[in-house]
């Protein structure tokens, strides 16, 4: 054979561990030492940054995306107005998440959309107070449509899958005059345990037996062929970044996001836009006779509510926090348990429902604002009332 | 590939120091074999509602129904096996690939950068490939791919449905993207390991590289790279983030690859926050199956690419 | 057909084809990382970095509690699972050679094989349930230093290993007792292996997201107590990355920006700086070799 290159010749390597000598691992100690230093000193500097003072109080809710822009915004404002002592976080996560953990006693407070189980609320010793309400819209995902119209048994059926395609005839008996496309309709839902599920799954039962026998209300629903995205903002984006999409979101994400929405035709025969004030319409009638805030709430419904201005899919949604704020397992103390009081008697009044308007969700009825004020009243720290 | 055991042996009085410090160290390992079976008896204890309740029938059931509290696997093994499948018929391909321009054909000064790289792949988290698949490879497959797959395979029950991006077939891509660096390297060890008189005696016989290559690496490597294979599986298997954030959440099974379906962990990570009670129980047992799963996969796996890594080289091994 | 034509065109195809993998394979590799700088880059600025997340996608918004939460989890997480994993590891390379350290070994393995999201559940139902410390910087720590033992240890093992017997022997035969052989002569020379183990697991377990969902869980403040809950990196591209909001969305971005720094630039310095220092041995097949090496 020829001559072969040096380079050809094969080279066996033996991973030999040499003998420690220095040198290189000076840069690692350096590199490491640097890193504790900034962890500690980070450490230090939360306690500057957050104000300095040890009587800060931590909150943690969890639960419904319904409200959660309105409760963000909340817990900002009040960080602010308490000088920074209180801080409550909001973890989302849908209701169900919400109504578990606050039965497990891992957040102070929870946010749902759906009302416990008349058994729950017997069983626990929550308290229901509802913090805002809004409307619930039917977002798509169609440009070449403005301004579709929907009905009831319409929307039902395009959940149930029965309608499939945008161009059906009852979707074009709805929409005179509109060139609606021939595409088929992704239907998206929530896959996780669901207030605005509840709320809306309502609706639809209430409206088409066809869907209470088949599917029936509840946070989570077996959908025919549906996607499923996390949350509202979840349902959102899933519908904003999916052509020729359907999905049900709170209000507030589709206006602050300009995403298309239906008017839905209500009970009375109009077809009605979401807003602020047809929700509160909605709300008018249903606010009248709502329970004590240790009642049992599983059968309040303002859906499909009567009223000319009234829409159709509104739901209230509540805070749940227990009467009795003092357990074993608990965390709160007498000053956390204040705060909590508080912060919700400051988010239920003009303090709080100011900024309601300002992201959709409609302010309180006066009657109940009343009732909440009974409800926090009631609220004890081992059995004394902490207003 | 591990490096030849320690034969050495202290015999001889051992001091009071050196007791102390063996036996010290010795409480911290076992106290590992502690937490394992502290996780383990934990995860039964949890599971065991779900298990009284709904026996063995468990994992054929196919409803998970939390209003009728009602809870099958079935969905979901069969949301996992899918998007795996997918993931293994498109990574091993292109990772055998890579394993053999990276054992037999790169230059010498391209291979270590190279292998390098490859493996970089492997330290990126899983969440930013997530969200890297929902903004960039979500609407290339839905607007290009699957359209693609559809018009000429549309008529099979893999390929019925729209091309929404947020199902199976994503799912598997990004997955199959996630075990090339595993299956990839793996398979380079073991080619690596194939010695040299193998290709020398094929070269002799006037074989080209890629016979060369076939005859003799990959069939001596065979059960090495079958071993990196089930080793990117058990890789593919326990994955959560990436799948959760493609695969479209829907809790039922559907054969089309263009439909949504959810994989055992992203199960898991979509409830976990919600579910008490008999739910809570009925996750932890998937959490169980889906845990007894991967570990058979990769003992399985390690099995047979230690078989190939220990083999020393005899001379003349047979042609 | 099998002339030598087609048998060399199949050669190029093939080694066409194996490039082509590669260059495939590497293609996400680089378009992560290009899109992850192109979209995350623009949310960068100080007041980012320094700003905590309000969550509402208003202006002043920033990553920079999710920052100190996930360097707080990984020193917590390190501060329990290194020491551990480190142990064990010199366990079983040293003292190991018996039915013990095999099963130790085997355990480690079997931790190994834990879904991430499994050990999360797990950490969740002991942790946050069972010990009762709720959403917490210590339940998050925890999840991420079970994940972390059993890679220490198994690197560790490697490391220990791979240090030549004539060190220890040489030091038995010096007289050294056989603890200070492992602490001073074996644990110093394979320092290098040890703590590329360890840096190599503290970026992995720095993007870890599925165990942190309902241990650390949420926190929009500046956190650093181990009873609430703390913001991180992972999280924030979690709950961010299917967010209408642009805002949030950018936050997302820039926060797997960071965290993609973190990750590689461990990654590629225990590269850089910790290659074991290896001895290249020319073999000389034959003496034709031999004499041409000569000249």
């Amino acid at each position: 054979m020829s001559e072969q290159k040096a380079s050809e010749i094969r080279t066996t390597e033996e991973k030999v561990v040499m003998p420690h000598r220095g040198g290189n691992s000076l840069i690692l100690v350096v590199g490491a030492l640097i890193v504790v230093v900034v962890v500690i000193a980070a450490i230090f500097a939360t306690g500057v940054l957050s104000g300095g003072t040890k009587e800060s109080v931590t909150l943690t809710g969890a639960g419904a995306t319904f409200p959660m822009p309105l409760i963000l915004k909340w817990a900002d404002e009040y960080y602010n107005s308490t000088n920074h002592k209180v801080k409550i976080n909001y973890g989302g996560g849908g209701s169900g998440a919400g109504i578990t953990q606050i039965k497990d006693k891992h957040v102070e407070f929870a946010g749902s959309d759906a009302p416990l189980s008349a058994t729950d609320s017997s069983t626990y010793g929550l308290l229901h107070i509802p913090e805002t309400l809004g409307p619930i819209v039917v977002a798509y995902n169609e440009p070449s449509v403005v301004n579709l119209k929907l009905d009831g048994p319409t929307l039902a059926k395009i959940f149930m899958k029965n309608i499939t395609a945008w161009n059906d005839a009852a979707i074009s008996a709805l929409n005179p005059g509109v060139t609606l496309p021939t595409d088929q309709i992704t239907v998206v839902v929530r896959s996780d345990s669901s207030g605005t599920t509840f709320a809306f799954s309502g609706y639809l039962a209430a409206i088409s037996t066809e869907f209470q026998t088949l599917y029936g209300q509840g946070k989570s629903v077996s959908w025919k062929e549906a996607i499923g995205a996390s949350g509202n903002p979840g349902v959102a984006q899933t519908v904003l970044t999916t052509s020729h999409s359907i999905g049900y979101i709170e209000l507030s994400y589709a206006k602050k996001n300009n995403i298309q929405f239906a008017l839905l035709k209500n009970h009375d025969g109009n077809f009605i836009t979401a807003s602020s004030e047809t929700a509160s319409a909605a709300a008018a009638a249903g606010s009248a006779s709502l329970p004590a805030g240790n009642g049992d709430w599983s059968h309040v419904s303002i859906l499909d509510a009567p009223g000319a201005t009234s829409y159709p899919i509104t739901t209230f949604t509540y805070i749940l926090v227990y009467k009795e704020l003092y357990n074993d397992q608990s965390k709160m103390n007498k000053t956390a348990a204040k705060a909590l009081v508080d912060f919700v008697w400051w988010a239920v009044h003009d303090q709080g429902q100011s900024f309601s308007s300002g992201l959709y969700y409609a302010p309180l009825p006066a009657s109940v604002v009343s009732l909440n004020e009974a409800t926090l009243n009631s609220i004890t720290y081992n059995g004394v009332a902490l207003r | 590939m591990r490096a030849p055991r320690s034969r050495l042996t202290f015999s001889g009085r051992s001091s009071g120091a050196d007791r102390l410090f063996e036996y010290g160290v010795l409480a911290i390992a076992l106290s590992t074999l502690v937490l394992v079976w502290g996780l383990v008896l934990q995860m039964a204890i949890d599971a065991q509602p779900s298990f009284d309740r709904f026996g063995p029938g468990f994992i054929i059931g196919t409803q998970w129904n939390p209003n009728t509290e009602i809870f099958g696997a079935l969905p979901f093994i069969f949301g996992t096996l899918l998007t795996s499948g997918l993931a293994i018929l498109i990574g091993v391909p292109l990772s055998i690939g890579i394993a053999v321009y990276l054992s037999e054909l790169a230059p010498p000064w391209v291979r270590e950068p190279l292998s390098f790289v490859v493996e970089l792949l492997a330290a990126v988290p899983s969440v930013i490939y997530g969200l890297w698949a929902m903004y960039a490879l979500r609407p290339f497959i839905a607007h290009s791919v699957e359209p693609f797959f559809m018009s000429f395979l549309g008529w099979t029950p893999l390929f019925q449905g729209n091309a929404v991006g947020l199902d199976k077939f994503t799912a598997g891509v990004i997955l199959a993207i996630m075990i090339i660096p595993t299956v990839a390297s793996v398979s380079k060890e073991t080619m690596r390991a194939v010695p040299d008189s193998q290709r020398e005696a094929a070269l002799s016989l006037g074989a080209t590289r890629y016979e060369t290559t076939r005859i003799a690496v990959l069939s001596y490597a065979r059960s090495g790279i079958f071993g990196a294979c089930i080793l990117g599986l058990g890789r593919a298997l326990g994955e959560t983030m990436a799948v959760t954030m493609t695969i479209g959440n829907a809790n039922k099974i559907s054969w089309s690859l263009l439909d949504p379906g959810q994989t055992m962990s992203s199960l898991i990570a979509n409830d976990w926050g919600e579910a008490q009670g008999i739910q809570l129980s009925a996750l932890i047992e998937i959490g169980l199956v889906l845990f007894i799963v991967a570990l058979v996969v990769n003992l399985f796996a390690r099995l047979m690419v230690g078989r190939i890594m220990k083999a020393v080289p005899t001379t003349g091994g047979g042609l | 057909m099998n002339t030598f034509a087609y048998r060399r065109m199949k050669n190029r195809l093939a080694s066409f084809a194996a490039l082509a993998c590669v260059i495939i394979a590497l293609i996400p590799l680089v378009y992560i990382l290009f899109m992850v700088v192109k979209t995350g880059a623009p949310a960068i600025s100080w007041g980012f970095l320094t700003n905590r997340t309000v969550g509402t996608g208003g202006p002043g918004e920033g990553i920079g509690n999710a920052i100190l939460g996930t360097l707080l989890l990984v020193f917590y997480a390190t501060l329990m699972g290194l020491p551990i994993g480190l142990l064990t590891g010199i366990y079983v390379s040293e003292y190991g050679n018996n039915k013990v350290g095999y099963t130790v070994r085997f355990f480690n393995d079997l931790l190994a094989n834990f879904p991430s999201i499994v050990i999360g559940l797990l950490a969740y139902a002991l942790v946050v349930n069972l010990l009762q410390f709720g959403f917490s910087l210590f339940a998050g720590s925890v999840a991420l230093a079970i994940i972390m033992i059993p890679i220490v240890s198994n690197t560790t093992e490697e490391a220990l290993r791979m240090v030549p017997n004539s060190l220890r022997e040489g030091a038995l035969a010096l007289g050294v007792p056989r603890w200070k052989t492992v602490l001073k002569v074996i644990l110093v020379n394979g320092k290098s292996g040890v703590i590329t183990g360890a840096l190599l697991s503290v970026a992995r377990i720095a993007g870890e997201t599925a165990p942190l969902l309902l241990t650390a869980f949420y926190s929009s403040y500046w956190s650093s107590s181990l009873s609430e809950p703390v913001a991180s990196l992972p999280l924030t591209i979690f709950r961010n990355y299917n967010s209408p909001s642009k805002e949030l969305l950018q936050q997302a971005w820039g926060a797997a920006l960071v965290l993609i720094l973190i990750v590689l630039s461990i990654n590629i310095g225990v590269r850089l700086f910790l290659r074991n220092r290896t001895v290249k041995r020319k073999v000389v097949k034959n003496w034709k070799q031999r004499l041409s090496l000569r000249t």
